[in-house]
Order: structure tokens, then sequence, then C-alpha cells
């Protein structure tokens, strides 16, 4: 059960021929798959296209109807390796992974898988998670789909054109024997908007109709000599192919102007923020109608060169827009334009920012730089710097605004089972003293920012384990590995822990178990309780690390956070040589309130004893050091200005949201906090036993505190 | 060249995770596309669950204005500094920060904000104050604003029992700036069909409140003299007091008379007329502006006050707290609740509630010590419970005899060199005892909070017996005491 479901809205999916679509972008390039005729799909979840992990798994209904496989694949290794089923088949694929980071655990297989060449569609579609909000490492797939000449696909980001766009990918790749990718940012993922449906298609060829007739083709195996010939029909065949009917189908797309001696050239996903720059320059409409002309590469791999001479030959200059670096493009169109003895100048990352999002007002400043340079008359107003000037009037310098408004970093949910974990180390820190940890990626990663702040390095998806490698041999302070059981299942047990049981390392691996790939929106994995086929669960984290030769294993419930420090402290102390394993059991709380919260709900509607649990800080004993608050981060766990006017801290505070996970309480006694914690216990419809309890203890209970109410009210002032 | 110069309308939504951004979003695009408007909407959602906030964009453009309605306009996916037309913030920060990346101009902008905060964990984290400064955010949003609507949104909520998502709503039809009527805002709620009644309730608050613009909060004038207390003394000796407060100079007396409150309900009349006595006579020598004698009323009623284990049984074992309890944990009106206090006593809060002579022999005999630290270590008691309640009763009653408690003395020790240092600091540096005084303000807490803060005010004042020290080093070494548990910058300002 994902964070968010779609169960509701796969329906669009069955929209027919000259039916409106209207929603999200991800449904969207779903509809398109379906209109292609895909025979099977699959990936990994990540920002930005975990939820169309989510749709796919949301949507079995449709895509068993139709024939079509899906596999939630266990890395993006495995989704790339499934795509070989279109090396000899002429089945069409699609996968979707976040890139750049799938993009390099699939590396190896998406190699060979363009070596070999396909024969079915093959499109991945590519999450880029470049610019604003991004939660990796900024580099371009760029640079993958050049090495290992494989076509990028980047469509002016409005439903239609990405739909088509997808469409037009399948043939294209099967023109050309080549996978490629289909690269979608954030927002166009997010992307609401609307288009005209057609109807879905079976599967010409299907998984079932390809193990029928197994076919074999020795050439198309990755050994030497057809690795040569390989390479000989990318460069001979495959790519003259591609430029061939990127051409013929008109991938790319000229929008002439009137200003036809200048030009802006730029990748598809770009068009609506160049339109918005013009138009702020008075050079564009609305519409789209524009004075200078554009050429928009919806395909930005291959280069179809001489439509780009065409372009280009009667202007004084153009101007290349291309996000990220290295510059390929800007490079390549330089040649280009040599080779065809151009007199037409080339401007690009002179007058935009080497590196970053090319967000409304950086583009719209480019633009102006170019034209400035070129041709000075052209720009007669600017529409956003006039209404930025009107900042002027604004007292509040920036620097007092900066100062006044505090960061607000990502934290761990309300009733994260991680928190009481990450209390634990940074208690044992504070005893045992700083150690050196390997961190992941995941909810766990989290731990690294305030207020714990535990962690030295990240080096990706379940790689933490592998992490400590280097430290493996010190025999005295040990290294400690912390991922999370999504990492584990997709990297984790084979690179990391089959790795330190093989070189004897002595170091300490953490597995945290929440039951999910969490982070990604609560998808199952192997360690499920349930899991997306059965009500099973499919394998143990502690059988698995067993099973590659750990001996020392131990599972803890990360809520006994006194035990879980005291364990974590034996396993850096203990005279075992070898690698220690400790499995920190508890269920993400998105998830198991997504299931309790109705039963429970229903139960109290019913009539049936309920007990609902929360905390309370008491306000008049808090003195306001939020020692609490550094050991815990939770949201539910806040401030409020004191009662007291004579204190100037603001006081702990348990807002509504707090779901009595019980980690305030714990971390009190474990770290010896204060006596202002308390924990609520709301009994819904209460039982004759409660009710007779609760008078006896009342009556009694309600007098003492009458009698020092009436002393206290002796003296007032 | 361009055919039309109308441009499509921009909003920004800024909201956190669990305000019901992605609602509101909904709302108005499925409004506007029932109202002949083409609409587009994106987010970041980044980490939004994870306590990050979300910013949704959306743009809208008129059927009317367009030629071929196959060929719909261009939306840009992201908005564009000074190119916005209705920000909507859910929180005050956010507000901020969307003035702070130029949303927010003069020339185009209607923002509407909540005013209420929702602190992050930098802001709480602090050992002290690390609220950000919502008067500058204000003042700047103001200023940035063509039109600016701000009001307590959550509040509002609350009081009608509704998600903020359709204050917010409402507060956007009220607004007046999307070119749809009222009716067309409801319309798009009942649409939608859920919780139909609560989120109308919400739309027509927020439709209200809208309509008000806002106006900026006078600062409060400090030059304006308090007056005299009034009180509700209810013996001649209370009135006495209350006389001698009205006896104070006017700056110091709102804080005397609240730590004279504090007192009386913490120990008894004689508690508190000895804390006035104290401000009298430090008053006596005191001159205008008064800052001494205002600063010591507050200090030296915290730490006449301090935190010992009878404090803290007598107010949870109060009827006035559990009233209070049960609003906040929202129970119903007789509901059960039960309240299981989390406590830890250590030896030294067992110890310190004994009489001086019995706790120093305690301490001197290992038998005992070992004894009585049976009694240590972590406890949960339900205050709801006869027996828990009878023990906390019982340690509040001990108040009788707290003047003789081990701890009583050891905080009195200290009270009366801290004085003592302050009547000696005035006479030659007034400024420097004005800062000696405000140095209290580390002392707090339980435990190793209360441990560490006295460590560094011990320390601060060690330095001040070892060589001269400015009045702003002192203020110095305090902040740095406040900035992290560790020590470290305390230990780099002293080292400086």
């Amino acid at each position: 059960m994902a964070e968010r479901s779609f169960a509701k809205e796969v329906k669009k999916l069955r929209l027919g021929d000259g039916e409106t679509f209207h929603g999200e972008g991800i449904l969207a390039v779903t509809k398109g798959l379906l209109q292609s005729g895909v025979a099977y799909v699959g990936g990994y979840q990540g920002s930005p296209v975990s939820h169309l992990m989510d749709v796919l798994a949301d949507s079995h209904e449709i895509l068993s109807e139709l024939g079509v496989h899906f596999e939630a694949n266990g890395s993006e290794a495995t989704a790339a390796a499934m795509l070989s089923a279109s090396i000899s088949y002429p089945l069409r694929a699609a996968v979707t992974w976040k890139s750049t980071v799938g993009t390099n655990v699939a590396s190896d297989a998406l190699s060979n898988l363009a070596s070999a060449g396909v024969i079915g569609g093959t499109v991945i579609i590519l999450g880029e998670d470049y610019g604003e909000g991004a939660s990796i490492m900024q580099e371009r797939s760029h640079a993958f789909a050049m090495k290992s000449q494989m076509w990028l696909i980047n469509p002016r980001p409005n439903l239609p054109k990405m739909v088509d766009m997808l469409e037009k990918s399948f043939q294209l790749s099967e023109a050309s024997n080549t996978p490629l990718f289909f690269q979608l940012r954030i927002r166009a993922c997010h992307l609401h908007g609307q288009f005209v449906a057609k109807d879905n298609l079976k599967p010409a060829f299907t998984v079932r109709d390809a193990l029928e007739n197994p076919k074999r083709e020795a050439d198309k195996i990755i050994l030497p000599p057809f690795t040569f010939l390989h390479e000989k029909q990318k460069i001979e065949q495959r790519w003259p192919a591609a430029v061939k009917f990127i051409k013929d189908h008109e991938l790319n797309e000229i929008f002439d102007g009137a200003e036809g001696d200048v030009g802006i050239i730029f990748e598809g996903g770009l068009y609506n923020v160049v339109i918005r720059a013009l138009q702020m320059l008075g050079l564009a409409d609305s519409l789209g109608e524009t004075d200078i002309p554009l050429y928009v590469m919806n395909v930005t791999y291959p280069l179809v060169d001489d439509h780009l001479v065409e372009f280009a030959k009667d202007k004084k200059a153009v101007l290349m827009v291309e996000e990220g670096q290295p510059n390929y493009i800007e490079q390549a169109l330089n040649k280009v334009f040599n080779d065809a003895e151009l007199t037409c100048k080339i401007s690009g990352k002179d007058v935009l920012p080497v590196s970053g999002e090319y967000t409304g007002q950086v583009m719209k400043e480019g633009i102006k730089g170019f034209l400035e340079k070129f041709k000075p008359d052209l720009v007669k107003f600017d529409d956003q710097a006039a209404s930025i000037a009107s900042l002027s009037q604004v007292t509040v310098t920036a620097e007092a605004l900066d100062v006044a408004i505090p960061a607000r970093p990502p934290g761990l949910c309300t009733g994260c089972p991680e928190r009481p974990f990450f209390a634990a180390m940074k208690m044992l820190e504070k005893d045992y003293g700083e150690i050196h940890i390997s961190a992941d990626i995941g909810c766990n990663s989290f731990g690294t920012l305030p207020p714990f702040q535990i962690g030295n390095t990240i080096m990706g998806y379940g790689l933490s384990a592998a992490s400590s490698s280097a430290f493996s041999s010190v025999r005295g302070k040990r290294a400690i590995s912390i991922m999370g059981d999504g990492g584990f299942w997709h990297n984790g047990l084979t690179s990391g822990i089959g790795s330190a049981v093989y070189n004897n390392s002595d170091n300490v691996f953490i597995i945290v178990d929440n039951g999910y790939a969490a982070a990604t929106g609560g998808q199952y994995i192997q360690s499920s309780a349930r899991t997306l086929k059965e009500d099973e669960r499919k394998a143990r984290i502690q059988e698995a690390v067993q099973g590659v030769g750990v001996k020392w294993v131990r599972t803890i419930n990360s809520y006994d956070i006194a035990d879980v420090k005291a364990l974590v402290r034996e396993a850096m102390t203990s005279h075992f040589i070898g690698p220690k394993v400790i499995v920190i059991e508890g269920e993400c709380m998105l998830n198991r309130q997504r299931r309790e919260k109705p039963i429970k709900a229903k139960r109290i509607k019913a009539g049936k004893r309920e007990v609902k649990e929360r905390f309370y800080v008491e306000s008049e004993t808090c003195t306001g050091d939020h020692a609490c608050i550094r050991l815990s981060g939770c949201p539910s766990l806040t401030i409020k200005p004191s009662p007291d006017i004579l204190r100037e801290d603001p006081v702990a505070y348990v807002d509504n949201s707090c779901v009595g996970c019980g980690v305030c309480g714990e971390n009190v006694h474990a770290a010896v906090l204060c006596p202002s914690f308390s924990r609520a216990e709301l009994i819904f419809n209460p039982s004759g036993w409660d009710r007779l309890k609760h008078v006896v203890r009342q009556g009694a209970i309600g007098f003492l505190q009458r009698r020092s109410d009436n002393k206290r009210a002796r003296v007032s002032l | 060249m361009s055919n039309t110069r109308i441009k499509p309308t921009t909003i920004v939504i800024s909201a956190l995770g669990g305000q019901g951004g992605g609602v509101l979003t909904n709302w108005l695009v499925n409004m506007a596309e029932q109202n002949d408007y083409f609409a587009q909407s994106t987010s970041v959602p980044g980490v939004a669950q994870r306590t990050g906030a979300t910013i949704y964009y959306l743009e809208m453009f008129p059927k009317s204005e367009v030629k071929d309605l196959t060929v719909p306009p261009v939306m840009a996916l992201m908005p564009m500094a000074g190119d916005v037309d209705l920000v909507v913030a859910a929180e005050l920060m956010e507000a901020g920060r969307a003035v702070q990346r130029q949303f927010v101009t003069p020339l185009k902008t209607t923002l509407i904000a909540s005013t209420h905060r929702v602190f992050s964990i930098a802001e709480k984290m602090v050992l002290g104050d690390g609220t950000g400064d919502s008067d500058t955010v204000l003042k700047a949003a103001h200023q940035a604003a063509k039109t600016f609507v701000a009001f307590d949104m959550e509040s509002l909520a609350a009081e009608m029992s509704c998600v903020i998502s359709s204050i917010m709503f409402g507060a956007i039809a009220g607004s007046k700036k999307l070119p749809f009527s009222r009716e067309k805002f409801e319309d798009a709620i009942r649409a939608e069909g859920k919780m139909v009644e609560a989120n109308l309730r919400g739309f027509n608050a927020g439709y209200q409140a809208a309509e008000t613009p806002y106006v900026p909060e006078q600062a409060s004038d400090t030059d304006v003299p308090f007056g005299k207390i009034e009180g509700t003394a209810n013996t001649p000796a209370a009135q006495a007091l209350i006389d001698r407060i009205n006896g104070l100079p006017d700056p110091a007396r709102e804080f005397a008379y609240a730590g004279a409150t504090k007192l009386l309900d913490y120990q008894d009349l004689d508690y508190a007329e000895a804390y006035i006595a104290e401000l009298e006579a430090f008053a006596a020598t005191d001159k205008a502006p008064f800052d001494l004698t205002h600063e010591l009323a507050r200090y030296l009623a915290l730490w006449m006050a301090f935190d010992d284990t009878i404090k803290v049984a007598d107010i949870k074992t109060r009827s006035e707290r559990v009233k209070k309890y049960r609003q906040e944990v929202r129970a119903g009106k007789d509901q059960i609740v039960h309240m299981v206090e989390f406590m830890h006593p250590r030896l030294e809060e067992i110890v310190g509630t004994m009489p001086v002579g019995m706790a120093r022999f305690v301490l001197k005999s290992p038998f005992l010590t070992r004894f009585f630290e049976k009694f240590t270590g972590p406890r949960l008691s339900d205050t709801t419970k006869v027996s828990s309640f009878l023990m906390l009763y019982f340690m509040a009653s001990l108040r009788f005899m707290r003047r003789k408690t081990l701890r009583y003395a050891e905080e009195h020790a200290e009270i009366k060199s801290w004085l003592d240092r302050v009547r000696t600091t005035v006479a030659t540096d007034y400024d420097l005892a004005v800062e000696i005084v405000r140095c209290q303000r580390l002392i707090k807490g339980y435990g190793e909070t209360h441990e560490r803060g006295l460590g560094n005010f011990k320390t601060i004042m060690a330095a001040l017996d070892n060589g001269s020290v400015t009045p702003a080093k002192v203020s110095e070494l305090r902040t740095a005491a406040l900035e992290d548990e560790d020590g470290k910058a305390f230990k780099k300002a002293l080292a400086a």
C-alpha cells in the first residue's frame, strides 16, 4: 500500500479514442504506454517517478486485461536487465527510474543492451531530479546517452506533446534498433493538463509468445567479435536510421519568427520557460507566437546536423540553451557549424549560467544578454525587471529578511520509528564518543540532518555497508554503517554485507527495517509484511544475512531506546571479531496509520472500547531548554511562548498531530530529561469497570484537590 | 508580432505537509476548467510529508483569448520572480520565503498569508529562543505586496473545525483577484464532494476574513508607564505587599507582581515578601530607567522559585492542571483520561528534598546511599490512580519544610553570592551589574541540563573574578552558552 493510491485515477487509463484525458503527467505517460501497445513494464521507484510505479501497481487490472506484464523490479539494474527481452523479440517495453542515480545503478545492463540493440521498441522513462527541490547530486543523463549511444528524448512539457513523443519514441527505437531515454523533469511529472486519448493497444507480440517461440541470435551476445560488430552497426546503421526517422517525422520543431537573423536552439523541456522569458521582453505571446525563430530539440541526442545547419545558415547568431554542464550540445553545435562553414556565432554558457536550473528569471536574463550582444535594438522593454524594480520601495533589506526567516530542513515524519533509533545513537555518541558512521539513502538519510546529525558519508542506495570497507580490518574502535531495508534489498546485501563477511570485517551494520521503501512513498519490498501480489512476507533480513554467513545478528524494537543504545554499545565493544548486524524493527508510521486509523475509528464508532494515546508537556515545569526536541525533531513536538511572563524562552508543546508513538517518554527516561512529559490515555467507550474505578478514584483525588485549592485560596495577591 | 498581450494569471501556493495545498490546487484547477479557462498546475513536492514546504504553481488562461482551442496557450511550469499575480502562503515564514524569492512585488502581487507559525527544527532545537522574526517578515510582506491579506488561518480553521485549505480557498475568493464569482468557488467545493459542509464553513470564514485589509499592529510603546497594580489581595498582609510593589519603580512593577504571585504560589506570603524586600533594597539606589530593578524582578523570582521535587509534585496534583491537560489533549466532556507521568528521580532529587542534616548524613553513608538509590530511575506514575496521586500529593505537602531542605540551602547560597556580586558591582559598573543579573537565564531545567546551565553560570562568574570583563563580553558569553549543548561555542567565546 503506497502512500498515495491511484486506484481511482487509473480508471482514466481506460479512456478511448477521442475522449479527453484530464490529469497528471505521470498518469498521461502511463496512458501513452498503453496506447503504444507496450508488452511489459517495470522500474524502480524514486522521485519524481515513484508515482509512475504506484500508478502501474494500481493498474494491474487494466494491465492484465491487455496482457501487459508488470514487474516491480528489485533495482534499476534489474529493470535494465529485464529489457533484454526486447533484444530478440518484438516486445515493446518501458521501465522507469530516477536519474542520474538509477541510470548509474543500471549502467552495466544498459551498456550491453545498447550494444546488442533491440527489435522491440524500448523506452526508459527517466525521472530527472535536477534543480529546485532535487535530492541528489546534479549531473546530466546526457553523458550516458552519448557514451552508450542511446537516444535522448526531452519533449516540450505539455501533455499532448509528451504522449505523442512517447508513442513516437517506440517507433524511433524500433526504426533504429536502439533503446532510448525519455526524460521527464519533476514538474512535468506533476503537471496537471489534458490531451485527447486514443484506444489502448494490446501488444501485438506478448511475453508468452516469446517464451513459446524462443529465438537465439548468437550475434547479439556481448562477446567478441560481436561487440566490435555492434559498434560498427551503431555508427553505420542505427545512428543514420535514427537521424532519418527524427527528420522524417519532424520530431524536432522549428517555430519561425520575424527576426530571421537570430535564433534560439534549446532542449524541448525548456520550451515553456523560453516562451515566457521572450514574453517578458515583448518578443512572444501567450499562444507561443514568437518574433525570434526557435529550434526545439525534442530529441537532444542524436543531433540532426543538416536540420540545424538549415536553421542557422542565414543567421548571424544563435543562442544554445542547455541546462547543466558540461555543455555537450553547444560543443557539438560548434563542430557542426564549423564543418558546414557557417558564419553564425554560437552563444550559450557565455550569457547563461554554467550550472543550475534555468528558471524564468535566469532564462530571461540569458536571452536578454544574447540579444544585447547581437541585436541590441530588439529589447524594448522588460516586464519582469519593471516588476522587480518596484521592490525598491521595500525598506526591509534582503539581509534582514535572511536573518528573520529560519531554514526549514526536512526531517522524519511524526511517529517515525527511525526517530527513537537515532535518539539512541545520539545518546550513545554522547557517552561513547564520536563514531565514524556511513549513512545511506532513504528516510534514514534524514538522520544526517538536525537535530541528530549522525552520519559522515552517503555513497548511494544500499551502499553504506560497503562504505565502511576501508575500516574493516581495524581491531579497536569500530565503524558503523546504517541502511534502510529498501537499500538492503536493493544493493546492501551483496555489495555490503556479503563483502563484509568475505573480508571478515569487524564493523557494525545496522539495518533499519520499517517494512517498506518508505522514502519513495511506502512501496512494498521483499521483507514487507505484505507484498504487492500476495499477503505474505517473502524474505527476512535476518535470514538473508545469516545466509551470506553473518554469525552475529541481533534484532530489536526501535522504541526500546535504552536497549537499542545498550545493544549498539555491545556491538561496538564485543569481543566477537567479524561483521555484526543489528536489525532495528519498527513499522513506518505513515503506513501503519493508514492501515490502523480507519479500523480504530470504526471500532470507536461501533461502541468498542479503545484507548488513544498522545503526549503532553507540562508548560509550568518546562523551562525551555528544548533538550527533548534535540533528541527528537518530531513535527508534533514543537514550541509555544511560555505562559509565564517571567520566562523568555518558549516552552515545549505537543500539538494535536501527536500519534502517541512513545518516543518522548522513552527519551525522557533514557536521557534523564525532565519531569514535564506525560502520556494521555484517552479511553473511548469505557467499560463498566473503567467507570467504577474512575468514580472511586475521582472521589478521593477530587477531595484532596479541593482541599489544596481551598488552602491556596486563603491568600491571593 | 505578438497577437495577444493577455498573459496567464499566475498563482503560487506555498503549503506545508498536511495543510492541503494539493486539495486547494485541485479546487482552483477544476473551477477554472469549469468556467472556460485553460488551467495548468505543477508542484515540487520535495519532501513535504517530511516537514518541508511544497510549492504549487498554477496558471490560468481564458479560452476566449485563444483562436484555435486545439492549440492551448503556453503555460510555464514554474513561477518567475516578479511575475506572480497571487501568492497564497499557509504559514508566515513561507510567506516570507515567497517575498525573499521575489515572487511578491508591489506592482503585481496579491499576497494572502496565514500569520500563524509552524516552527522549523532549526528554531525548535535552540537552547533558548531561536524563533524567527515574525515582525520583520510581516513588515516586508506588507511592503512588498500590492494587496496584503493576512490573518491567523490556523486558529480560524480550529474555530470552524475545518481544514486550513478551505480557509485559504475562501480567502482567495474574498480577495476578489480571480475572475470567478463566489458561487463558482463554492461550486468547486461541492463538485469535489468531500467534507462539503465543513469546507463551505471554512470557505465562508476565510472569505469574510479576507475582506478586512491587513493593518499592521502598532509596536507597543515601551515609554508608556505601566501604572499601578490593582491585584486581587484578600488579606491585609497581601494588600500591604501590593502596596509595596506599587512603591517600586514603574518599570519593575509588572515583573515584581508576577514574581510575587509566583512565589506566593510556590511557597508562602513570607517568601514573596522576602523577594520584594530584596527588590526594594536594589531599587533604593537604582535610577531611571531602572534596568537593574526591572531585570532583577524577573530573574530573582525565577531563581527563588527553583524547580525542586516539591514544586513538580505540586503542579502535577492540582485540579486546574487537570482541566488544562484535558483541554490540551482534547478530551471529551466526561471522557476518562489517564495521565501517565514520566519521572526519573535521581539520588540528587531525593536527597535534595531532605532536611540538610539528614541529607548530608545519607550522602556520607554508603549504605544509606545505596538504599535510597533503590528509589531512583525511570518511573511511570498515573496521577489518576490514588496510589500515585497520594505519593505526589505527599511530596507536594513537603512544602511546609522546604526552607529546611538541602536543595533550598544550596540554591539560596548561590542566590546570596549572586546578589552580593550584583551589589558590589553596581557601584562601579552599572551595566555590568545588569548583565550579571541576566546570567540567571542560564540556570534552568533539571538533571544534566540544570548542571550544565549552573556550570556555565559559574564559569562566567569565575571569569568575572579573574579579571575585568566588559558587559558586552558577559552578554556574548551568555549567548554562546545557549548556542549548543556541548559547550563548543561557549568554550570558543571564553577563549576569545
